[in-house]
């Protein structure tokens, strides 16, 4: 089979670079020599998908290869060094699949891949021990007898002491390094337990003894392997969608150097340079404009929808795009220093603010470990009075005693739980980017939409056709075909026959002007065109001394209305919080029924209303999109963004939606919710196992048979409740 | 009791066996996907050859 071969991809230069979305990351990050693009692909589920995607992949000119990954929905694709990753994402689209590029030098695929590998043979190795050594042990535990049961056990030793040595491992590893800054890890006990037990069964094996626990060892270390196997496939999974998409930030500027144009990494631009920034472009730093006349869309800072006026003079910062005409910047400010980065920093103070979350598992843990080494030690104690001093009897029955409360459900109930979630959620197109969202968006009472991008798509349409005259509305659409602008954009988009319109010439910054039976028409701002403006988002046409307003609203995303009443029939509380104008924030407002909402709001008013909520002992969802978002994500008690977000929000957020529909949200509550429930019923089920088991190992009456049957039985239980999930 | 002697090493054998498939399946990558590859048996399409790479 033709394997994905992942081992050349440049991993990050750094963990921390991972963490920090800047554009010096990218800037810095040198292209791939061998073209292999990476895209993401959301929508894949089945066989017909595959053969799909594979062959019109393989129909691109230049494309030399493609294999889709199901698993991870993702294709990979090796092609001609002239192929963009763009192009193969509207081809996809062509034949029905939205796609994103995924950046290959920041899959750090090949580390994580590596680790779930090792984990994965350990726990193969693990197994096959297990089973060979269970049926040298049911011959025993059936009646085998002196030289017989010998040679029994020496043959499981044979087994099981090179597999604990090297199944063992990761808990040896982890167990040391919590010793060695003095703190007690579940690791410890386990450790302990894996060790004793494989000790002692070796010395009892020597001195023809009649119990070893060589088959609880290995059967120990195969199911906390299996959990941890778990944890580790849910993580990687959503690391590769969630960290890889490519970052929108820019990581070139074009400089100015003389009046020549000059490509330059962001990291080589300084303050008091002369950058240009071409329609469609994104502004990679903060600047004041000092040649030419634009429309830039701020929505992504700012969530405003309505492209603002720029021209010389007008400050811009990194982040904004620039729509209609070339600019000119002076710089003020690049890299560190920029809005771009000063959000960042805003996202760094909110994380490190927000105190750190103590999960199920975790307050599980700090009840168990010191625990079981008291029950051990006592047991020990007690054992060696009784007895008077008979040492091998007290190790046998402390033991017993950590073999059998060895917390191989407790191991297992969370990852159980979180893999069967997740993987549920993912086929949803919501991706659990960490690993305590599902616990912390079970809690949540009270939900924060922002508007732009989020609740809505960011592309507006125009809403008061029925009003206009059909012959305006074919000169409009004319018009409209000769310009980038989104609004003029929606109108060409519309499918209506155009009227013929010569001289087309684009004013950038007003509109587009052009020829119509010998006299001028224009399309564009109101002013411009000589007509009243209306208090919405709208373009104005004029033709001869008649003037036409069209109207705009942004679209609705997908799922949106159905997300909101999901939520609202959970009971929980929404509000709506933009940037963009009252008018626009009301319409919205109204249209899914939404009560309480503001406009207007700048990004640190963002952060204090949730702060405030939170402070009122609400536990908040923030749901966004953009930078001026990105604080508030980081704020909030779990956030959530859709993959069309910008690099800086994805990363602040806890959880991603893979696809444009919305309606999940609604599922990824109901589903957080019955999730913890089912942790909390696993922690009980293997708290029960040990109620029984705990006393019958301090009496000295745990036989090895007694320790296989609770181990198998409650980590099965476990997660066939885990498995109850729907 | 004599037929341990042949029983005990064949089960180690097998046992053995299976170990060793399993291995070799990691390391010629077959996990990387196994819900595409529980898909990919559906389609039509097969490659008649075993995969060069």
């Amino acid at each position: 089979m033709a394997s994905v071969d992942i081992d050349h991809v440049r991993p990050a230069a750094c963990p921390a670079c991972v963490m920090v979305p800047s554009a010096e990351r990218i800037a810095a990050m040198v292209p791939p020599a061998n073209a292999r693009l990476m895209l993401s692909l959301p929508s894949a589920h089945c066989a017909a998908c595959i053969s799909t995607v594979e062959g019109a992949m393989a129909a691109y000119p230049g494309v030399q290869s493609a294999r889709v990954n199901l698993t991870l929905k993702r294709v990979s694709v090796d092609a001609a060094a002239d192929v963009t990753a763009a192009e193969l994402v509207d081809a996809l689209a062509a034949v029905g699949f939205e796609a994103h590029e995924l950046d290959p030098g920041l899959l750090s695929s090949t580390e994580t891949d590596r680790q779930g590998r090792e984990l994965l043979m350990r726990l193969g190795v693990a197994f096959f021990a297990m089973m060979n050594i269970m049926l040298l042990s049911v011959a025993v535990w059936s009646g085998a007898e002196a030289a017989t049961r010998d040679m029994f056990h020496w043959i499981s030793a044979m087994i099981a002491i090179p597999t604990v040595i090297f199944v063992g491992q990761p808990f040896f590893r982890s167990a040391w390094a919590s010793l060695r800054v003095g703190r007690l890890g579940m690791d410890v006990p386990i450790s302990l337990a894996l060790i004793l037990a494989t000790s002692i069964s070796l010395y009892e094996t020597m001195h023809s003894g009649e119990k070893t626990y060589f088959d609880a060892a290995v059967m120990l270390s195969f199911f906390l392997l299996l959990g941890r196997y778990l944890d580790h496939r849910s993580r990687a999974l959503a690391r590769s969608a969630a960290e890889e998409l490519a970052a929108l930030e820019v990581p070139r500027a074009i400089m100015l150097v003389d009046g020549v144009e000059v490509l330059r990494p962001i990291a080589e631009v300084a303050r008091g340079d002369l950058v240009l920034v071409r329609p469609g472009g994104r502004m990679p730093v903060d600047g004041e404009v000092t040649a030419g006349s634009s429309e830039v869309d701020r929505g992504l800072l700012t969530g405003e929808s309505l492209p603002v006026f720029a021209g010389p003079g007008t400050l811009v910062s990194a982040g904004e795009v620039n729509l209609t005409g070339p600019l000119t910047l002076r710089v003020t400010a690049a890299g560190r220093e920029s809005s771009l980065h000063r959000m960042a920093d805003l996202v760094a103070v909110a994380e490190s603010a927000k105190t750190r979350y103590t999960t199920l598992a975790e307050r599980a843990a700090r009840l168990y470990s010191p625990l079981v080494h008291i029950l051990s030690f006592s047991a020990f104690g007690f054992w060696m009075w009784k007895t008077g001093g008979d040492l091998r009897y007290a190790i046998n029955i402390s033991a017993a005693v950590l073999i059998i409360t060895c917390p191989c459900a407790l191991g297992l109930a969370v990852p159980a739980v979180v893999t069967a979630a997740s993987g549920k959620l993912f086929r949803k197109g919501v991706l659990i980017k960490n690993g305590t969202a599902l616990e912390r968006l079970a809690e949540v009472n009270t939900v924060v939409f922002d508007k732009t991008g989020t609740l809505t798509m960011g592309a507006p349409e125009p809403d008061n056709l029925a009003n206009i005259p059909e012959a305006a509305l074919a000169v409009a659409v004319a018009l409209a075909r000769g310009s980038s602008h989104p609004l003029a954009q929606a109108l060409a988009r519309l499918g209506v026959a155009a009227v013929d319109v010569t001289d087309l010439r684009e004013v950038p910054g007003y509109g587009i002007e052009g020829r119509l039976d010998g006299a001028t028409v224009r399309l564009g701002r109101a002013a411009w065109v000589g007509a009243a403006p209306v208090a919405m988002t709208a373009t104005y046409l004029r033709v001869g001394d008649a003037t036409q307003a069209f109207t705009f609203t942004d679209q609705l995303r997908p799922g949106a209305e159905v997300a909101i009443a999901a939520l609202k029939a959970q009971g929980k509380a929404i509000r709506l919080v933009s940037g963009d104008t009252e008018a626009a924030v009301a319409a919205m407002a109204r249209r899914l029924g939404i009560a309480d909402w503001v406009s207007g709001a700048l990004p640190a008013e963002k952060v204090a209303l949730v702060r405030q909520l939170s402070d009122q002992g609400r536990r908040v969802l923030m749901v966004g999109d953009g930078l001026n978002d990105t604080a508030a994500l980081a704020a909030a008690h779990v956030s959530i963004s859709p993959a069309q977000a910008l690099d800086a929000a994805r990363v602040a957020s806890d959880i991603v939606l893979l696809g444009r529909d919305m309606a999940a949200i609604g599922d990824a509550a109901r589903i957080a919710k019955q999730a913890t429930r089912r942790m909390i019923e696993n922690f009980a089920i293997s708290a029960g196992y040990n109620v029984i088991a705990v006393p019958l190992a301090l009496m000295g009456q745990a036989t090895p048979l007694a320790a296989a049957l609770a181990m198998s039985l409650s980590s099965i239980t476990v997660s066939l409740n885990a498995l109850r999930l729907r | 009791m004599q037929i341990l002697t042949i029983l005990i090493p064949a089960s180690l054998l097998l046992g053995g066996a299976g170990l060793a498939a399993f291995i070799w399946a990691m390391r010629t990558r077959q996990f990387e996907d196994p819900q595409g590859d529980a898909s990919r048996i559906l389609t039509k399409q097969w490659d008649d050859k075993p995969g060069s790479d």
